[in-house]
């Protein structure tokens, strides 16, 4: 029996590290190039041999600065307002498909899924002419709109599932107390449904913070181009080096703060979700 | 809720409840889509628009190079790119890199469903954290992290492989198989986790009672995962497969980044974005998007008719 157990430690263990490289591996080769001299970045080996932050100051202060911190701005504000537009609307009707019954409650949630299955490249083309003719090609309400298409549907199915599970008792009290419906919502179930929200918002801001299609199909300049797009359109430090090292730092910098996210997210899920709802 | 609303009526009010409850059941309609209407119009807005004014683009023969020149062709546009080689080409490279990045997700989604469902607690969450980093990774990155890993100048993989005979000095983006290799390695690397968590969901509601009663009848693991397991979780399966399948033949950031479409490998939603964003044919590009869009329904369609996957309810119970 000892023996078994020690077996069984020894195969979890040599899972436990396949499943950390296979997870972890593409991200740490990143990192370590980002640390790279340009000059060295050839020597194929996976850890820098000389660690250097010259790669990252290209991005934040010197040559490529005016590339990399508009587009983070961009990035940051494009997906926040696009996320806080959605979960708010998702909030409101995942409230009235857990809620209430009405009719037309299911062509909601299956537009929803028709939209979250949606080709975005088909919707590009015909937004990139009419985003032209009518000024708002590389504006960030240009982008904003669109990204509506990707946090919407997603925020309502996850808000919908989720507000499934609260108790809704509390409600029934609240209205038998007297309240109203809107009341009921406002007071009884909003401080419940944080949780759920936040972590709805967290999903939907991940979907808009990913895209490169709407992102390098309307936008032209600095003016609203996101992260993803600039990346694509690094260019050296000289026109004979590659921009490796400054992308890799900027794919770095915009993948740390998301990372950090998953983490909460996760704790957000295990006691978030499930104590909040009992302790309010 | 109806029942309770029922009784409550019922004992303080003589009139028949079902007059009070249509009247309830009419506000609550209208409060419904008081609530979910503003949603359902955005929704439509950004999808259902910009797709009837492709399907109308696409009957004219449009750039943006010579506006002046749009006239009326009717369906020409639809003849000139299905019978133009080079978009029977990216549909074949789509649906392969389809078709094997979903098989590949799936068999490796479910191994690491299992061993999360396995595991024991401390482990666990271990576990779940390191699968979810590449889900918190942007596409963009990925395509990036993979590309230099196996760039002949830049990349440790030729070195770390040079014992395997011709690995030493290959340029993996120099052909079509070598790209495609490294394309759904990163797309496999950055959407299994998606697919894995689905595939534990479904795990989690496999009645444990079932596997013990199959393990006390004798069956082997294989027996017990064919045959209890799997049956058992078709429905989370078939979502998993489906949406992957979906957004895997939507593919983009990765080919973008990696060849951009050379040596074979560009996929259809990169051959309509050089044909409307690069080259501004608007009509032949609205042409692509709306033929594109088409073939996401039929995948739906099969999927829903031949394969009877229930999106709504698998969706909303995970």
């Amino acid at each position: 029996m000892r023996a078994m157990s020690t077996k069984l430690k020894v195969w979890w263990a040599v899972i436990t590290v396949l499943v950390l490289v296979y997870a972890l591996l593409p991200v740490l080769s990143i990192i370590a190039t980002s640390f790279k001299l340009p000059s060295q970045l050839n020597l194929g080996t996976f850890w820098p041999k000389t660690w250097t932050t010259t790669n990252y100051e290209q991005i934040l202060t010197g040559s490529a600065k005016d590339l990399f911190l508009p587009a983070l701005r961009n990035s940051i504000g494009i997906s926040l307002i696009s996320t806080a537009i959605a979960v708010v609307l998702a909030t409101l009707a995942a409230y009235a498909i857990a809620r209430l019954d009405f009719r037309g409650k299911r062509l909601v949630l299956t537009t929803a899924l028709g939209v979250s299955i949606f080709p975005v490249i088909s919707i590009v083309t015909p937004l990139f002419n009419l985003w032209r003719n009518i000024g708002l090609y590389d504006t960030w309400l240009g982008l904003i709109i669109p990204y509506l298409s990707l946090t919407l549907p997603i925020s309502i199915w996850t808000l919908a599932a989720f507000f499934r599970q609260i108790p809704w008792e509390l409600e029934q009290a609240a209205q038998v107390d007297g309240a109203t419906p809107w009341q009921a919502f406002r007071k009884a179930i909003v401080p419940l449904a944080a949780p759920g929200v936040f972590t709805t918002a967290l999903i939907a801001f991940f979907i808009a913070w990913n895209d490169f299609v709407y992102g390098i199909s309307l936008t032209s300049t600095s003016a609203a181009r996101p992260v993803p797009a600039a990346l694509a359109f690094f260019t050296g430090a000289s026109q004979f080096e590659e921009p490796t090292g400054a992308i890799s730092a900027a794919a770095v910098v915009v993948t740390i703060p998301v990372v950090i996210l998953v983490l909460l997210f996760q704790r957000q899920i295990v006691s978030g979700l499930t104590q909040g709802a009992v302790k309010g | 809720m109806s029942t309770e609303v029922q009784t409550r009526t019922q004992r303080t009010s003589g009139r028949p409840p079902k007059v009070v409850r249509s009247d309830r059941a009419r506000a609550e309609g209208r409060l419904g889509w008081m609530l979910a209407g503003p949603a359902f119009v955005v929704m439509l807005a950004v999808t259902l628009y910009p797709i009837l004014q492709a399907m109308y683009d696409s009957l004219y023969s449009y750039r943006l190079t010579a506006p002046a020149d749009r006239k009326f062709v009717g369906l020409n546009n639809y003849g000139v790119v299905l019978t133009d080689q080079v978009f029977w080409d990216a549909m074949g490279v789509t649906t392969f890199i389809m078709i094997v990045s979903v098989v590949v997700e799936l068999v490796l989604g479910f191994a690491l469903a299992l061993v999360m469902h396995r595991a024991i607690k401390s482990l666990r969450g271990l576990l779940r954290t390191a699968i979810l980093v590449p889900y918190g990774i942007i596409t963009v990155v990925s395509a990036f992290a993979w590309f230099y890993a196996f760039d002949i100048n830049s990349g440790f993989i030729n070195h770390w492989f040079a014992w395997i005979p011709g690995v030493e000095n290959l340029n993996w983006f120099a052909h079509q198989g070598t790209s495609l290799f490294v394309i759904i390695a990163s797309e496999v690397w950055k959407t299994t986790p998606f697919i894995s968590l689905l595939l534990l969901a479904g795990l989690a509601q496999v009645p444990t009672e079932l596997e013990e009663a199959a393990e006390v009848d004798g069956a082997t693991w294989w027996q017990r995962f064919t045959r209890v397991l799997i049956p058992n979780m078709k429905a989370a399966i078939m979502v998993a497969v489906l949406f992957r399948a979906l957004d895997a033949f939507r593919i983009f950031d990765n080919v973008f980044i990696m060849t951009n479409g050379a040596n074979g490998t560009r996929v259809l939603s990169l051959l309509a974005y050089n044909t409307s964003i690069s080259r501004l044919e608007i009509g032949l590009g609205s042409a692509i998007s709306v033929l594109l869009f088409l073939c996401v329904i039929l995948i739906c369609f099969i999927a829903i008719k031949l394969f009877k996957v229930d999106l709504a309810s698998a969706r909303g119970s995970s």
